[in-house]
């Protein structure tokens, strides 16, 4: 339902309506807002879920420690994509973000596997 | 509005603080916080790094889980979790043009931060009682730089929340959607110290 007092109270035209979950668009129906908080609220309660899992499996059940590097770090993807992708609105945004974005990641990678290649350093060994 | 009306400053004005600029199809501040939070990614992707190399380089690794407080860690992602939820939903009812929701909201996410600094004040009080310090071990050394440079940002984070509950809450009054797009900027600063902290306690509290 519209809410005709919100749509007062901002002074916005709440019939210019836009793409659901487009953070850029410059006006949402308060219809489209409040579908967005019911996501965000599902999104919450899927992120504590997560992290009960995450201690349980990690901590209450005591598992090897590979394993639980495995568990924990597949759960934390998961978490980062539920923060990124809907708190971050990245599932949606814009061309020059998601630029901005691989380039990063490109860079985060290298920085990742840089210390692997510590066994192949020749200096100090 | 309208430039000349307001004094003829027109040269002073910042563009493209409301809508999208026609290139980038953002406004200028979306675009630089994420500039901003390249950078972050970064700063902390170096200490991952750094904390990988001092692992794999070390003939034995204490588990976090038998060092550390995992109870109290854990409380503390659901309290950084629920503030990432309390930011969206301030931006969400300042969307709908409730300024007092968006307030309450951001107050409640202001508290889950003091909440979490507050319990990581009691975990590291504990860890110098017990002789831990980061000169201690590299266990500790990454421990506490790592979840020490995240406690700022969380610092940093309040003071932003801070200004825009208060002084800052007055460009409302004039230009509501720049105000409620400021919001955004910082629930996405927020949002990547929640990320953080996201990766930070498996690795650090549960391996």
């Amino acid at each position: 339902m519209t809410d005709p007092a919100a749509a007062v109270e901002t002074g916005v035209d709440v019939h210019e309506h836009a793409g659901v979950g487009d953070p850029n668009a410059h006006h949402h129906s308060p219809e489209q807002i409040r579908a967005e908080m019911r996501v965000y609220l599902t999104v919450f309660i899927g992120l504590a879920i997560l992290t009960g899992v995450t201690v349980g499996a990690c901590y209450g059940l005591q598992l090897p420690v590979h394993t639980a590097i495995i568990v924990a770090l597949v759960i934390a993807t998961v978490k980062g994509f539920l923060v990124a992708g809907f708190f971050m609105h990245l599932l949606s945004e814009k061309k020059v973000i998601y630029g901005v974005l691989i380039l990063t990641v490109i860079f985060f990678i290298f920085l990742m596997t840089l210390p692997f290649g510590h066994h192949a350093n020749p200096f100090g060994s | 509005m309208d430039a000349h009306a307001a004094g003829g400053h027109a040269e002073l004005e910042i563009p493209y603080t409301v809508h999208p600029r026609p290139d980038t199809g953002v406004y200028n501040g979306k675009l630089g916080i994420w500039l901003f939070l390249a950078s972050e990614v970064m700063l902390f992707g170096a200490l991952f790094s750094s904390l990988i190399l001092l692992r794999t380089g070390a003939d034995s690794w204490p588990r976090g889980d038998l060092k550390l407080n995992v109870p109290l860690a854990t409380f503390n992602t659901f309290i950084l979790i629920l503030s990432s939820v309390t930011v969206v939903m301030a931006w969400s009812h300042l969307r709908l043009g409730n300024l007092k929701k968006g307030r309450i909201y951001i107050s409640v996410t202001i508290l889950c931060a003091l909440i979490f600094l507050v319990n990581k004040a009691f975990e590291y009080g504990h860890e110098f009682h017990e002789h831990n310090f980061p000169k201690t071990s590299n266990f500790f050394a990454i421990y506490f730089t790592m979840t020490g440079l995240h406690g700022l940002h969380i610092i940093g984070g309040v003071i932003v929340f801070l200004y825009f509950l208060g002084p800052g809450a007055k460009m409302w009054a004039h230009d509501a959607e720049r105000y409620t797009n400021r919001i955004e900027i910082v629930g996405l600063y927020w949002h990547f110290v929640d990320l953080v902290w996201i990766f930070l306690f498996p690795v650090l509290y549960l391996m």
